[in-house]
């Protein structure tokens, strides 16, 4: 049979003989079928964010029909994506994610209704772009929008399938589903800035998104087919560690006292979530602008000129091995118990990859009785783009 | 038991994922586990000694919030499990 219609649909969704074909070894079993088909070409899922997560998040659910695929990002895509973000290819950078991804969805798919985003998810547009859509798939990489996508989501009543990474750990689950666990029952309070690191800061192995999208690719394609709620990641969080290859899971509940999902809510409306998670109050007080600080400008001149200038690196050893300026490396975590290999007399210039860790060396190193010593503004970055563009940046 | 350690605070336990502690409790588990490796301290327990809301602890893949929190009873082969919140996904918007 090459059609078939949904009893329930106000406009009846059908496959053509092409889909049929397309979609046969869905058709042809029996947890899928022409029924799961249909509610997989009428379903509606927002992502958010067209990068990591979001690149075999929204492959998968292109290719197996899914019928409208929101997409939410205003990013562009640069060299550093392309080890994980495999919605985009190296000729796309510089293009809008947004472009490249619809682009590559509709060629896997050109059956699949790309909806573009072209913003940053607000408390303003989240709850009005949530509604559109049945399902929302969070591949976000900053902790004031996993609260807002949460909160969002229970507010509208849609699930939100979860995914989060570090390195090569990683964590899937499915919130805010009828009567399941939100992320605020797991994580009732977001970690002050700073004191959890960053992708960027951490790094993380490419392939891992990759897991850990197409587990949440999975739980959105089941939540579509009514799987049962038991086989499920509702109420469950998994853990994945792929260098040991290990799955671990552990048990979510509904925290009674929850703020948003709990019988005696007190919120009630979308809030403001970088205060929330004290992101406004880091920025105040950003120490990088606080603690002395040198140009590469004018560290190029004093060694240019023979100055007596010690080049202390506060970055890992294996950054080091990527690009250095021939500093004493020590790691910002061993500056404590190594500070006797320094002299207090010399002058001291700290530089890291940015300058926001050698801007904690320097405040550590006065707090210790340094006096002559500064932070490099920018870091090796602003070294690589000012004074030496032979240097890789990574 | 056995304390699992993620891999975010490994650096503070000298790169180990896994911590062998003896104790009766999930407290004397995790007074134990941050007695040896005391950078691990600010990241477990907040200024006045009480657990961080956002680090959570599993006792095998039981919340201890719904057990007895620190005075959950812990048997030999139990595997504690330190599990705190992360937040990567797509590219950073702050770098370092």
């Amino acid at each position: 049979m090459a059609t078939a219609t949904p009893k329930s649909e106000a406009q009846p969704v059908t496959l053509s003989n092409e889909e049929v074909l397309r979609y046969s070894r869905h058709l042809i079993m029996p947890e899928v079928g022409m029924e799961g088909q249909l509610k997989l070409k009428a379903a509606k899922v927002l992502c958010i964010g067209a990068g990591g997560l979001g690149s075999p998040l929204a492959l998968y659910l292109a290719a197996a029909g899914v019928g409208t695929l929101g997409l939410v990002d205003f990013d562009v895509v640069d060299f550093t994506n392309l080890q994980r973000q495999i919605l985009h290819s190296t000729s796309d950078v510089g293009r809008k994610k947004l472009d490249s991804a619809a682009e590559t969805l509709a060629g896997i798919n050109p059956q699949v209704a790309v909806r573009k985003f072209e913003t940053k998810l607000t408390s303003a547009n989240a709850l009005e772009l949530f509604r559109q859509f049945d399902i929302v798939a969070d591949g976000t990489d900053n902790f004031p929008t996993r609260y807002l996508v949460n909160d969002a989501c229970v507010l509208t009543g849609k699930p939100n399938v979860y995914g989060s990474i570090f390195r090569f750990e990683g964590q899937a689950s499915v919130f805010a589903a009828k009567d399941g666990p939100c992320y605020r029952c797991l994580y009732p309070e977001p970690p002050p800035p700073g004191l959890v690191p960053s992708c960027a800061e951490g790094g993380v192995l490419g392939i891992l998104p990759g897991l850990v999208g197409v587990i949440q690719a999975t739980e959105t394609i089941k939540l579509i087919l009514g799987a049962d709620r038991e086989q499920s990641l509702i109420g469950r969080l998994l853990l994945v560690d792929a260098m040991s290859m290990k799955f671990r899971e552990l048990k979510l509940r509904k925290n009674p006292a929850c703020p948003v999902c709990g019988p005696n809510p007190t919120i009630h409306e979308l809030i403001d979530y970088q205060e929330f998670c004290g992101v406004r109050a880091e920025e105040a007080s950003s120490m990088t602008t606080q603690v002395p600080a040198i140009e590469v400008e004018e560290l190029k001149r004093k060694l240019d000129a023979g100055e007596d200038v010690f080049v202390l690196d506060v970055r890992e050893p294996h950054e080091y091995q990527i690009c250095n300026l021939e500093g004493h490396l020590i790691p910002l975590g061993d500056l404590a118990k190594r500070v006797h290999e320094l002299d207090s007399s010399r002058e001291i210039v700290a530089h890291c990859r940015s300058g926001k860790r050698s801007a904690e060396a320097v405040e550590f190193l006065r707090a210790a009785g340094f006096r002559k010593v500064w932070n490099l503004t920018g870091g090796i970055l602003a070294w690589a783009d000012r004074i030496d563009p032979k240097m890789p940046k990574y | 038991m056995k304390i699992h350690i993620p891999t975010p605070l490994r650096p503070y336990a000298e790169k180990k994922d896994v911590v062998e502690v003896a104790g009766s409790t999930a407290g004397q588990g995790l007074a134990a586990l941050t007695s040896r490796y005391p950078d691990l301290r600010r990241h477990l327990y907040t200024d006045d000694g009480k657990l961080r809301a956002f680090v959570n602890f599993y006792l095998n893949d039981e919340d201890i919030r719904y057990l007895q929190q620190e005075n959950t009873p812990v048997k030999e082969g139990d595997n504690l499990s330190i599990v705190p919140s992360i937040a990567g996904g797509v590219t950073l918007q702050i770098a370092e």
